[in-house]
């Protein structure tokens, strides 16, 4: 049975993920802030067949907690085989292009705590030599264009980031997934307009999971966004800087 | 997004909408009246709130608790029938009653106590409800059940989410031994015949339904009908869910003038036809046997956008032959509005719980019509009238147009009822008929 260690479970996505998993009878250990939605989780995925549920209540930009708490994870558990890294905020764009506290705000939520989280987990993953992380990024990573830069400079980093640890840590036996998403039709982005680019986010949470099945290194989800950011980072930056994407 | 009804009729202008956070979230603090919404799949104003907030329950979709023994789920309001099947299928359990979409909610189906194919021999949705819980604007929130606040009880069982806002309920799945169908198709080719063979299926099937084109300009009536029970079950893939969404949608509103009464009987022809021969028997899965419409997401979309409406009611038939009914196919063909689909269905004799439940004993038809402005709600107000004379009802889920007098006349529970509703609950439909 496999544990799985889910940061940001109460994200849409986690949740898609966690509920394929609990069929296998997995053990959880979520992550999450708020502790009520942690245990309604909980509950559900232990209705689905979780073998077990421990959770962690605890703010994730609250960088301080990040060492010692990784630590009492592997104290309590020694292997973990998934680690996956769904937590991030959309936030105010318009916001944050004016407000100092909005903007860190969107740095520390979409890429410092992931990057201070990951600087912890990989020491303990590679001692265990095997097992999964996974990172929630997104195409907004790609290129960064005026609706939303500031979330995409922050997710732009963290794809980086992994990118860099992939690297770093090959041959470890940890394989390291960036999972660069497409807007998904969930409570993040209730307030958008839906089109038919929009992304579900059970059908995400499959890809996700045939994606460390198969030791992917980078998947686009849904799958057509590779070819959508292919032709977006191929026009010209004179002709982009006049769009209004 | 101004959350429409699936019908697009009437058009909502001002809604707040705001998603419950959790089950046990306190209630939110707003001066406006409350409506609780869930996939917005009622095709008229019973899920719209003009000027007022809806409490979504999107983010409701948790399990609580399941005894695969009993086949008891206890779950949160807003999980959907979709998600429930994929779950309780391979466990060899399915729902008690559905009606002919999988994309609604728990809550929704107990809101307007659903009826589906098999009513004959399994009454409403409502019926297999054991227990809910519902949250009052005051803060409250009241466990309900037929033991323990029976009263509020039966006025939530299809109470169109004017009691409170239902958290959670526990229900009795039915035993499923195979998730295929043996349905046979038999065509009739009048009224009379379709008693008949209504009357001989129900006896010996789980789930009868009929088709019938109420275009064809010849005076007798003709259509299908579809009955089935679960197949026996085999040795391979007997408990498999349904698959994911297809990706089959329909992009945009078509323009209004694709649908009209040459299209429609150009369908209806065709549809009649589809068979070849008049008896068909063939064993089909669940998915495309209650959900043949769900394969293609927003089918809603081809009636334009100027909209459409449905109309169901239910009236007695055994005393007099389906007199009322015979007077509204009537009324419908010389009106030349034609209904793209038209499902026929007897109700059996299991008296409905709520107090404004719909079904009753008696034979329902559900009509649907492009939008086709005043003319439309005139033939409709005529149809009203027939239903009222024969004592019977129009399905409020479906409706966007009833008056007064016609609610009244068709829901003597009503004045009953509204001791029930919670003061800062309210919906354009219940504006509209209070």
């Amino acid at each position: 049975m496999k544990t799985i260690l889910i940061i940001g479970a109460t994200s849409a996505i986690a949740q898609d993920v966690a509920k394929i998993y609990a069929l296998q009878k997995c053990h959880f250990i979520l992550w999450g802030r708020n502790t009520e939605m942690l245990r309604i989780i909980g509950q559900d995925l232990t209705v689905r067949g979780a073998a077990s549920i421990s959770s962690i209540a605890h703010d994730l930009n609250d960088l301080s907690v990040h060492e010692t708490q990784v630590h009492a994870i592997w104290e309590q558990y020694q292997k973990i085989d998934v680690v996956l890294l769904a937590h991030g905020v959309l936030g105010d764009p318009r916001k944050a292009e004016v407000n100092q506290q909005e903007f860190l705000h969107l740095i520390q939520s979409n890429f410092i705590s992931h990057a201070s989280l990951l600087t912890f987990i990989v020491q303990k993953m590679t001692r265990q030599k095997e097992g999964t992380i996974v990172i929630l990024s997104s195409v907004a990573g790609e290129r960064g264009k005026q609706s939303n830069y500031v979330y995409g400079s922050a997710k732009a980093a963290t794809t980086v980031f992994t990118d860099g640890l992939r690297n770093r840590i090959n041959g470890s036996g940890v394989e390291v997934i960036t999972v660069k998403l497409g807007p998904v039709d969930t409570p993040m982005t209730r307030d958008h307009k839906k089109s038919l680019l929009f992304g579900k986010s059970p059908a995400v949470a499959q890809g996700i999971i045939e994606a460390i099945n198969k030791k992917k290194n980078i998947v686009y989800l849904p799958f057509f966004w590779r070819y959508i950011m292919w032709i977006i980072r191929s026009i010209p930056e004179s002709v982009f800087k006049r769009l209004s994407l | 997004m101004n959350y429409p009804s699936w019908g697009f009729y009437p058009q909502p202008s001002l809604q707040d909408y705001l998603d419950l956070p959790l089950r046990t979230a306190l209630f939110p603090t707003s001066s406006k009246s409350v409506l609780p919404r869930g996939l917005g799949r009622s095709y008229g104003d019973t899920c719209l709130n003009e000027e007022g907030l809806l409490l979504g329950s999107g983010r409701l979709h948790h399990l609580i608790a399941f005894d695969p023994k009993n086949g008891v789920l206890t779950c949160e309001s807003g999980l959907s029938f979709d998600e429930i099947l994929k779950f309780i299928v391979p466990k060899g359990w399915f729902l008690p009653v559905t009606p002919g979409t999988k994309f609604i909610t728990v809550g929704g189906a107990i809101a307007n106590d659903i009826h589906g194919k098999n009513h004959h021999t399994s009454g409403n949705f409502g019926h297999h409800v054991l227990a809910l819980e519902l949250m009052r604007s005051n803060g409250d929130r009241i466990e309900c059940s037929r033991n323990q606040n029976s009263d509020l009880f039966y006025a939530t069982i299809g109470g169109l989410g004017l009691t409170g806002f239902i958290t959670w309920a526990q229900f009795r799945l039915a035993p499923l031994a195979s998730s295929w169908i043996q349905q046979e198709q038999i065509q009739f080719n009048s009224l009379e015949e379709f008693f008949e063979l209504s009357a001989s299926s129900e006896g010996k099937n789980e789930f009868v339904v009929s088709w019938v084109d109420c275009v064809h300009p010849k005076k007798d009536l003709r259509g299908i009908l579809i009955r089935g029970n679960q197949s026996s079950p085999v040795e391979s893939d007997n408990l498999i869910p349904h698959r994911g969404s297809s990706l089959k949608t329909i992009p945009g509103f078509f323009p209004d003038w694709c649908l009209n009464s040459f299209s429609i009987r150009i369908f209806n022809e065709l549809y009649y036809r589809k068979n070849l021969t008049s008896h068909k028997t063939n064993k089909i899965h669940y998915d495309p046997f209650y959900y043949p419409l769900d394969s293609i997401h927003h089918w809603n979309k081809i009636y334009g956008r100027r909209g459409f409406l449905q109309y169901q009611f239910v009236v007695p038939y055994k005393h007099d032959n389906g007199k009322a009914l015979h007077e509204i196919f009537e009324l419908i063909r010389s009106s030349q509005m034609g209904s793209f689909l038209a499902v026929l269905k007897t109700f059996g004799s299991i008296p409905s719980e709520g107090l404004l439940s719909f079904p009753r004993e008696g034979v329902t038809l559900a009509l649907d019509f492009p939008n086709y402005g005043p003319a439309l709600l005139q033939v409709l107000n005529d149809c009203d009238q027939i239903v009222q004379r024969a004592q019977g009802a129009v399905y409020p889920a479906k409706d966007a147009r009833m008056s007064k007098e016609s609610f009244a006349c068709f829901f003597p529970k009503a004045d009953e009822f509204k001791r029930f509703v919670d003061p800062q609950f309210s919906s354009s439909f219940w504006r509209r008929v209070r």
